[in-house]
């Protein structure tokens, strides 16, 4: 398998603030890669670097064989590359179907995705005609990946996607990633060990900026040691 | 897809539906009240404050509206937006003499008819205005979205740019030009046994069809989706693939173009000074504030009041006697008010 992301040893400064400084990943074709850590270890930051919404300073970023440093935001987007940021980003004065229509980049990408769309969160269906501001967290997750796979996505970054969600609703969000994962690579930041070990293949450990650790996710579940020294409790 | 939403989801809640029409409204219950208790004076009433007052208000409409999204899309507080209504002004005057045949020093090409020049130069004001908006953009503001002090700075020190370069210009100069009004829109029209100029109905209508189109493009059109996105989240947006630096020129270029046409129009109807720049944007900023900065209908609803209060102020001190200091002083009291009681402005949802 190859990689469709690389990320080397990725240094990116916010104002003052040196933020990574040496992160360095990999995300097979049509895996679910976790990066993981503790708060403020960089793991936002390492997504906001790819999709060139904080420029790294050093370092390369290659998505596809492509480099992404140069690149504007709207331009790695255009790559194929989806992002579902922490918080959501849902419009509040928009609709849901406004959100969908928004994301399309093609005229018809809602219409030849629609069916995966819905067939992952059949409920944001019913909601089409409510406002962002008026959805739970819940639904809010599931139209910010919606949203995202409008157009084809070739990569998915998906930052906490469980934040603030009761656990039902999390065990729904990790089916339709994991079901999601058919179709695009993922790349997710999770707090919570227990859906990023459920279903990831591969993982990343990010300490003060740093990539500390990496490898597959059945390794890190028999190494106890590993997950209480760099994420506290498993 | 597009499937249908059962009936039973309410897409936006009473309140926010009906927010859009308290203005107004009040406005109605005013007048309906006034017209019941003293039913003589109704014809003074419309053509002596509530014209005048919607006049007022469809020039605070063109200068406010773009001035509001501009904050609201890009958080840059543009200064110098008074002064694109000013060079909008002075553009259509410019048009409007130098074309003219009879004019001992006019240009080489002439139009004869009046009504004619009138329009050429709302559409040349306009389109220096929206010009001279992108380049400021482009070229100064884009460097500094990430720097708002600077941008205040910079916006500022533009508006004595514009002003020297007015006073500059030898055949603008630094006097006060009179007011050209088109042959067409000369007369003045009976209106319940009264007379009212016929060019500040033109001037009304002309407002509200803007008011009305902007909102359908806002509402109804996929660049206008991307504005109201953007308003909200402009990094999220720019996440999307979309090019959001494409749209703050094009906004920035189009709010500019619509102070330039509020100035156009305007100096048919106050006359062209240099000072007109500054003595409008002021009655925008205090027109956005009141609507809340960045809200599209919040400019609309502030113009309106705005408008409304300094006509009635007015028509008080020539009735009463009052001091004239009153009359000024009425559209910040407005504003006081309005922010004592929503502190974010009457359509700010934060």
């Amino acid at each position: 398998m190859t990689p469709i992301l690389e990320v080397e040893q990725l240094q990116t400064f916010i104002g003052q603030y040196h933020i990574l400084h040496d992160v360095s990943l990999q995300a097979e074709q049509g895996s679910i890669t976790a990066i993981l850590g503790r708060n403020g270890a960089g793991k936002t930051t390492t997504l906001k670097s790819i999709m060139g919404l904080t420029p790294p300073q050093a370092g390369s970023i290659r998505f596809a064989g492509q480099r992404l440093n140069s690149l504007r935001t709207f331009s790695i987007a255009q790559l194929g590359i989806g992002y579902v940021p922490e918080h959501r980003a849902i419009f509040r004065d928009l609709t849901v179907t406004e959100h969908l229509i928004l994301a399309e980049r093609k005229r018809g990408d809602l219409r030849r995705r629609g069916d995966l769309i819905f067939s992952l969160f059949p409920d944001l269906q019913r909601l089409e005609r409510l406002l962002g501001s008026q959805l739970s967290g819940g639904q809010q997750q599931m139209l910010a990946i919606a949203r995202a796979l409008v157009p084809e996505t070739q990569l998915l970054l998906i930052d906490e996607p469980s934040e603030g969600l009761a656990p039902v609703i999390i065990e729904q969000m990790m089916r339709a990633i994991t079901a999601l994962s058919e179709h695009t690579t993922v790349v997710l930041v999770e707090q919570n060990f227990r859906m990023a070990s459920a279903i990831s293949q591969a993982y990343y450990m990010l300490d003060d900026g740093r990539t500390v650790d990496h490898g597959t996710m059945t390794a890190l579940r028999g190494n106890p040691q590993l997950i209480q020294r760099y994420l506290g409790a498993a | 897809m597009a499937v249908a939403a059962p009936p039973t989801i309410q897409t936006k809640p009473l309140r926010e539906r009906l927010a859009p029409l308290v203005i107004p409204a009040v406005f109605v219950l005013i007048f309906a009240t006034v017209l019941t208790v003293a039913p003589a004076s109704w014809p003074k009433l419309i053509t002596g404050i509530l014209l005048p007052g919607l006049t007022l208000a469809a020039i605070y409409f063109m200068i406010s509206a773009g001035l509001s999204l501009i904050f609201g899309l890009m958080d840059v507080l543009n200064f110098a937006h008074g002064s694109l209504f000013m060079l909008g002004g002075y553009c259509a005057w410019t048009c409007n003499v130098w074309l003219d045949p009879n004019y001992a020093g006019h240009w080489p090409i002439t139009i004869a008819s009046g009504n004619l020049r009138f329009i050429i130069g709302l559409i040349v004001g306009t389109l220096v205005g929206a010009a001279v908006g992108s380049l400021i953009e482009i070229s100064l503001i884009r460097p500094l979205y990430k720097r708002p002090i600077y941008q205040v700075l910079l916006t500022l020190g533009l508006v004595f740019v514009f002003d020297a370069l007015v006073r500059t210009i030898p055949a603008w100069g630094s006097l006060s030009r009179a007011p050209i009004k088109p042959p067409m829109l000369t007369e003045s029209l009976s209106l319940l046994g009264r007379r009212f100029p016929s060019y500040s109905l033109f001037l009304i209508c002309l407002s509200v069809s803007l008011a009305v189109l902007i909102a359908l493009v806002l509402r109804r059109s996929r660049i206008g989706l991307t504005i109201r996105a953007g308003v909200q989240d402009s990094a999220m947006v720019e996440a999307m693939g979309i090019n959001v630096r494409r749209v703050f020129t094009g906004v920035f270029g189009f709010g500019s173009g619509l102070a330039a046409l509020g100035g156009a129009v305007a100096a048919s109807f106050i006359g062209v000074y240099p000072e007109m720049g500054l003595e409008y944007q002021l009655f925008a900023f205090i027109v956005v504030v009141i609507g809340g900065l960045g809200s599209y209908s919040g400019a609309a609803a502030g113009a309106l009041l705005i408008g409304l209060a300094r006509t009635f102020s007015d028509h008080l001190v020539l009735e009463t006697g009052l001091p004239t200091a009153i009359a000024s002083a009425s559209t910040v009291l407005v504003m006081a008010i309005v922010l004592l009681l929503k502190p974010g402005g009457i359509f700010n949802k934060n």
